[in-house]
This record gives structure tokens, C-alpha cells and sequence, in this order.
């Protein structure tokens, strides 16, 4: 009990994150063994942990650095088709296990290569400017992806931007990447296990590096970039790093959203996506991973959920969103509601318990 | 303490979700055991809801009839995928949570094409009326209504040269669209055989599709006699629209997707005159099958049918003799279902409204001639 009220008060915040992960992790194992889960709800856990793992990503640029980045899908489409290239040129001879973290591996790695290669320039701007920045090379890159097209046969790759037929391919060649149609007839790899295991990860990096010494100095950049200066923090530096690591893990979220499917194409990643997870990141409460875990998980099963109301059901997505949107930040329902719980902790039970936490504080 | 509350509150609301889904689903599944539960999937809203909609209205039209006949009777249930992979696929999802037997979708390419590997794993049936990439019928359960997108080029540059409509042609595609750009290949391929010209080969992005002025500038310059258009009925508004404006007179021809520019409100429909499509539906043919079609149709929901609710309607009749053939059962599951309907789709002949004597291959491609037809005062007319 002492050792782990002695722990800070951060690292306790972080062990319920990730206590919070693998609850969600077992229950839903045991409800699949049980047979209780649905179809519909086992289907869309890899997407939950997708969005969870570009959520906290996206929060390390938005809440943690304080920049507002319009760009996330961007960064998951590289991811997604850097990995899931190599899946199906190599991934399939090797063993699921190492094909599947290899592909991971390759869609962060190239993800954070664009981010740098992105950041570079556009870390020069701040505010609304670096937003709409982003926002176009989020376009550039889902335009670009839209009119590839790569082969592969014995001699390697091949990039044509034209057709099918400028690629050269010889007989042994396949079209892997078709333009718009992207890729079809993908090996589905993405299981809900690496998909939790991702979201630890990412959890892992992200709560470490806010913590650490690196991670106080990009927060000291969002609070006042003046002082920061002044005090000798390398500016560039700690904002590429943030903009660089946000963009590799959603890279990685690409390739696990991407290995979900048998199909990819780049269409799916165009700025609706960015805003989407940007929904997310806001309503679980901006520089609030755990927030940014929830609202992920809520709002991407609320549409789902939804569906019995057919018409209306988009609808009532957005009275929903507006609803929490409300409850969360509104200083009105923010006065409210901590009147209301110092009302109930005044009276009845939750008296004793504040009463019997002091009493065992005191002991 | 706040925290502690806060934390009760999501966990009962995670618990919340996990416990309505699944008991949601399992009283739908006890009503109605005695029919065949039919699944669809398409765009009800978003861009390309009309297509959705459209199928939605069609199959339906078509399960009402086929239960007043009385001997199988059929339920038919669609779900939303907002033409999404993802939403698609989760639409799947919960139309198996429903007990679906037969699917009748989806209705659009690019989903269709993440869903048919999900049915052939599950052995569900399928048949698209409208998705028309030809990898959606690799696995042996699926089957399609509409023409595979590379017959359809192909058909278009062999209609083109066969009637001499023109020898010079400029093409404006969408290269962000799978349906628009698998067309536009197998086009410019035949145009190559049949010795047809192509002057110029414009293409735009979904995320620039308002303005044409410069690609309708690039057909005028080449002096094409004739413009092809393997796109969607909205832009190809745009692009008419341009060319009035420009003064440049070719004719037109698209494909099925041009189906729907009469029907776009609000559209000046004398610029549509002499537009030529191919497609395997005309609303004003005057055989008695579409002429019922279409009364019914337009008694029910108000509204002219196009080409993909004749798909759907189709489809429902071709899974309805197939079911008859193979001696279907309501009491039988998915996997069954989808065995037995393998083997009789290829063996049953389906007089539609989209073909005479249509027949399935193995492969799950349709056989069957493609139509043109014209606009002459603001209806489709047959060529020929």
C-alpha cells in the first residue's frame, strides 16, 4: 500500500492508463470466448485501437505541443501503404508475427521520414498558419498516393504516376499498387492482441516522453515560447521531435488500419479522417491522453451503436457530439457539475467515504 | 474524487455499449425465422446516395412481389456504409449479427471490394447488382449483376467504332474513382484495336471536381468530334454545362454512371439532348417488364427508377430462382445457402430488366448485351 502511495503522482496516472487498456483488453476476451460479443462490436475493435493509438498520437502535437496539425491522415496513409507494400511483397513468406512488426516497423519508420521531411518547413509557422499548412500537405500526399501505381517482379520495384502499362512489368510482375483503386486482395494480419499491444506502445512512448526532461521542454514551448527561448531550449529541435514521433506512431496506426482490410485506398485518408480524429482529441480534452483514449473508443462505437435509428442516425451523432461537447467544457455545466458533486459528497454515503479515505490517510 | 467519478462513468459506459450491442441483436434474430434473410449494403447518404437509395427502392419493389406470390418469402434489410471501406465492412458486420443468409451488395466498388474476401472467408453468398471491378468476383461466392469495368470500356470503344459515332475522342475521367479509372483504361486499350483516336485523355481528382474549364478547353483544342465520359452523372453535369459554354459541339457518350443526370434537380436537361450512354437499362423500353417496373416504381416512391434499381431488382429475382432451383430453405444457414446457390446461379437463366436470357458464369461475371441508349426530349430512348 506504501509503495504505491509513494509513487508520483504522474507515474500513478500512467499506471491507470495503462491498467485501463487491459481491463478494456480482458473484458473483451472474455466476452469473445464467452460468445457475448457480436459480430458488429469484434469488428471494430482493431479500428478502436487505430484511433486510439492516432488520438494520443495527434494530442502529442495538439495538446503537448500546442500546435493545432490538420495533417494526421496524411501521415497514417504513408504509414499505411509504406507497410502495407512490403506485407504483400514479403510479409506473407515470413512468419505472421515478424511479417506483421517488420510492416509496423517500415509504416512508422517512413511516416516519421515524411514528418521530418514536413516538419522542417512547416514548424516555422505557428497557429492557424502551421494548421492550414498541414492540412495541405495532408491533400498533397493523399493526391499524390491516388496516382501511383507500383509493380514488383524480378527485378524490383516499379513507379510509374501514369497507368497500369507504363510500369514495365514482366510475367512474373504484379501490380501492387493499382492508382486509385489502390491495393486490392491484401492478407488480412491485424488482430485486436497486436492492435492493444500497438496502443501500449504508444502509450508507453508518449506518457514517458511528456514526463521526461524533453517532454517538459516541449510543453515549456507551448506555455510561453519567449521564455523558452530565453532559457536555451533548442526550439527546432524539441518541435520536430514531437511533430516527428506524432506522425511515426500515426504511421503505425496506418499499417495496423491497413492490415485490418483487404483493401486500401487513398481516398479514405483525406482530410475528414484528420478532422475526425481531431474530434477525438478535442472531446477527450486537449493535452489529455486518457481523455483522448475514451472519446476514441466512445465515438467510434456511437455511430455503430446508432444504426437501429437508420435515418436519423448521423443526426444523432451530432446532438451527441454537441451534448459532450457541452458537458465537457462549457464553464456554466463545469460549475454545475462540481456543485453538484460537493453537494452528493456533502451528504450520505460519499461523506463516509471521504471521511473513512481521511481517517486511512491519517493512519 | 472527480477523477474516481469520472472513471465509474466511462467504465459503465463502455460496459453499456458492449452489453446493448449484443443484446440488440439477439431478439432480431428470433422474429421472422421463416424467411430468408436478405442483407444490402450501399450509400444512403453522402455522395453517392442516390445509387444507395436507389438499390434500396429496387430490391425492395422486387422482395414485396416476390412474397405476394406466396412460397419463399424473403426479408430484405440495408445498412448505410456511406460508399466507406470501413463503414462498409461494419455494416457487414452487423447485417451477420442480423442472421443474413444472401447478400445483395455492395452496391458501390470500392467497399464491395474489401467485403466480397469477408464473405468468401465466411462462405456468405453475394451478388453485387452494381460494383463492377472485376476482383470482386475472384472467390467462387460472388456474382455480379452489372458489367465488370473492363467490359464496359471494352464495350464503349466496340459501340463507338461499330456504329462509326466518331473516329476522334477526348476522354475526361475522375483518377480518383476505381469505377472511373478501371473504364477509363480498358477504353483507351480497345480505342487503341478498334483504331479509334484518342486526342486528348484529361483527367481530375475527386477534390477538384468543380470546374472543367480547362479540361473541356484541352478536348476543343484537340478537335475531338466526340467526348467520353466514364464518370459520374454530377460532374459530367459540370462538364456539359462547361462545353455549352465554351461552344463546343461534340456529342457525348458515357457510361452507367451518367445514369442520373435527368434526375439532378434543379439542371438545365436541353443541354442532356443527344448525350448517349451505355447502359443496360431504359426506363421507357416498352417491353412489359419495365413498363411494370417503372409503374410500380414510380406509384411507390415517386420518382423515375435508373439503371441501378433495375440492377437490384434484378438481383433479388435472380437469388429468388436460384433459391428455387437449388431448394433454398429459410431454416438453412448462411454457409448452406451460399453452397447451394453457388452451384445454381450458373445453371438458371433470368429474363430482367436489364437483359434477356442472362446467364452466370462460373467466374461470377454476367452475360449479357449491353444497351445504348439517347436522350431525346429530356427521357432515354433506345438506339439501334
Amino acid at each position: 500500500m506504501n509503495a504505491i502511495k509513494n509513487l508520483k503522482p504522474s507515474t500513478c496516472n500512467n499506471l491507470i492508463n495503462y491498467g485501463m487498456v487491459l481491463v478494456f483488453y480482458i473484458v473483451v476476451q472474455i466476452l469473445v470466448n464467452a460468445g457475448v460479443l457480436n459480430n458488429s462490436m469484434q469488428g471494430m475493435l482493431v479500428p478502436i485501437c487505430t484511433y486510439v493509438v492516432l488520438a494520443v498520437s495527434l494530442n502529442l502535437t495538439v495538446g503537448i505541443l500546442g500546435e493545432l496539425s490538420l495533417g494526421h491522415a496524411g501521415f497514417m496513409s504513408v504509414g499505411a501503404f509504406s507497410g502495407a507494400i512490403f506485407w504483400m511483397i514479403s510479409g506473407s513468406q515470413m512468419s505472421p508475427v515478424v511479417g506483421f512488426t517488420l510492416a509496423i516497423m517500415i509504416g512508422g519508420i517512413f511516416a516519421g521520414i515524411f514528418g521530418a521531411l514536413i516538419g522542417i518547413p512547416v514548424l516555422r509557422l505557428r497557429g492557424d498558419y502551421l494548421a492550414i499548412v498541414t492540412l495541405a500537405f495532408g491533400e498533397i500526399i493523399k493526391n499524390l498516393l491516388n496516382a501511383i501505381y507500383v509493380g514488383w517482379d524480378s527485378n524490383g520495384f516499379h513507379f510509374s504516376m501514369k497507368d497500369v502499362s507504363a510500369l514495365g512489368l514482366d510475367e512474373s510482375g504484379e501490380v501492387i499498387v493499382n492508382g486509385a483503386i489502390g491495393i486490392t486482395g491484401m492478407p488480412k494480419a491485424s488482430t485486436f492482441t497486436a492492435g492493444t499491444i500497438l496502443v501500449i506502445i504508444t502509450l508507453f512512448v508518449i506518457l514517458n516522453l511528456i514526463t521526461s526532461r524533453a517532454g517538459r521542454a516541449i510543453m515549456s514551448i507551448r506555455d510561453n515560447r519567449i521564455a523558452a527561448e530565453a532559457t536555451g531550449i533548442n526550439i527546432t529541435k524539441y518541435k520536430l521531435m514531437a511533430f516527428i514521433i506524432s506522425a511515426s506512431f500515426a504511421g503505425m496506426a496506418g499499417v495496423l488500419y491497413a492490415l485490418n482490410f483487404s483493401t486500401l485506398a487513398a481516398k479514405k485518408f483525406d482530410y475528414n479522417t484528420s478532422i475526425l480524429v481531431l474530434v477525438f482529441v478535442v472531446l477527450g480534452g486537449i493535452g489529455n491522453i486518457r481523455g483522448s483514449i475514451i472519446a476514441a473508443t466512445v465515438l467510434y462505437v456511437l455511430p455503430e451503436l446508432l444504426r437501429e435509428l437508420q435515418d436519423y442516425r448521423m443526426l444523432i451523432y451530432a446532438v451527441v457530439l454537441i451534448a459532450m461537447m457541452i458537458f465537457n467544457q462549457s464553464p456554466q455545466v463545469l460549475a454545475w457539475r462540481s456543485n453538484f458533486v460537493s453537494k452528493i459528497s456533502r451528504s450520505g454515503i460519499a461523506a463516509r467515504f471521504i471521511k473513512q479515505k481521511r481517517q486511512s490517510e491519517e493512519v | 474524487m472527480k477523477k474516481a467519478l469520472s472513471m465509474v462513468l466511462a467504465a459503465a459506459m463502455a460496459f453499456g455499449c458492449v452489453a446493448c450491442g449484443s443484446t440488440g441483436n439477439s431478439k432480431e434474430s428470433t422474429a421472422n425465422s421463416n424467411t430468408i434473410k436478405i442483407g444490402s449494403i450501399g450509400p444512403l447518404t453522402g455522395g453517392a446516395a442516390i445509387y444507395g437509395n436507389a438499390v434500396k427502392n429496387g430490391a425492395q419493389l422486387a422482395v414485396d412481389e416476390i412474397n405476394a406470390k406466396g412460397g419463399l418469402q424473403f426479408s430484405l434489410r440495408v445498412e448505410d456504409d456511406e460508399n466507406d471501406v470501413e463503414k462498409s465492412i461494419n455494416a457487414y458486420n452487423s447485417l451477420k449479427d442480423w442472421g443474413m443468409q444472401v447478400l445483395l451488395g455492395t452496391v458501390t466498388t470500392q467497399p464491395c471490394l474489401a467485403v466480397a474476401p469477408e464473405t468468401a472467408q465466411d462462405n456468405i453468398f453475394l451478388l453485387t447488382p452494381s460494383a463492377s471491378a472485376p476482383e470482386i468476383v475472384a472467390e467462387d461466392n460472388a456474382f455480379q449483376v452489372c458489367f465488370t469495368d473492363p467490359n464496359l470500356g471494352t464495350a464503349a470503344a466496340e459501340y463507338i467504332a461499330d456504329h462509326n459515332l466518331a473516329t476522334k475522342i477526348a476522354i475526361i475521367y475522375d483518377s480518383s474513382e476505381a469505377y472511373s479509372s478501371g473504364v477509363h483504361d480498358n477504353f483507351k486499350q480497345a480505342a487503341a484495336e478498334k483504331g479509334l483516336e484518342v486526342l486528348a485523355d484529361e483527367a481530375f481528382t475527386s477534390d477538384n471536381k468543380t470546374d472543367f474549364s480547362v479540361q473541356v478547353q484541352k478536348a476543343k483544342n484537340s478537335g475531338a468530334e466526340l467526348v467520353f465520359l466514364p464518370i459520374y452523372y454530377n460532374e459530367a453535369n459540370l462538364i456539359i454545362q462547361e462545353m455549352n459554354k465554351q461552344g463546343y459541339d461534340a456529342a457525348i457518350f458515357g457510361c452507367d454512371g451518367l445514369d442520373g443526370l435527368l434526375t439532378i434537380k434543379g439542371a438545365d436537361t436541353s443541354l442532356f439532348e443527344d448525350v448517349m450512354l451505355l447502359t443496360p437499362f431504359a426506363a421507357d423500353s416498352s417491353d412489359e417488364l419495365t413498363q411494370n417496373f417503372v409503374a410500380k416504381y414510380k406509384e411507390t416512391y415517386g420518382d423515375t427508377p435508373n439503371q441501378f434499381a433495375a440492377d437490384a431488382y434484378d438481383g433479388v429475382y435472380a437469388i429468388w430462382t436460384a433459391c428455387e432451383q437449388a431448394g433454398v430453405t429459410a431454416d438453412m444457414d448462411a454457409s448452406d445457402v451460399c453452397d447451394k446457390l453457388k452451384e445454381a446461379m450458373t445453371q438458371i437463366t433470368l429474363n430482367g430488366l436489364t437483359g434477356e436470357g442472362m446467364k452466370w458464369e462460373a467466374s461470377g461475371e454476367v452475360n449479357k448485351t449491353p444497351k445504348a441508349v439517347k436522350i431525346v426530349n429530356g427521357a432515354y430512348v433506345s438506339m439501334e
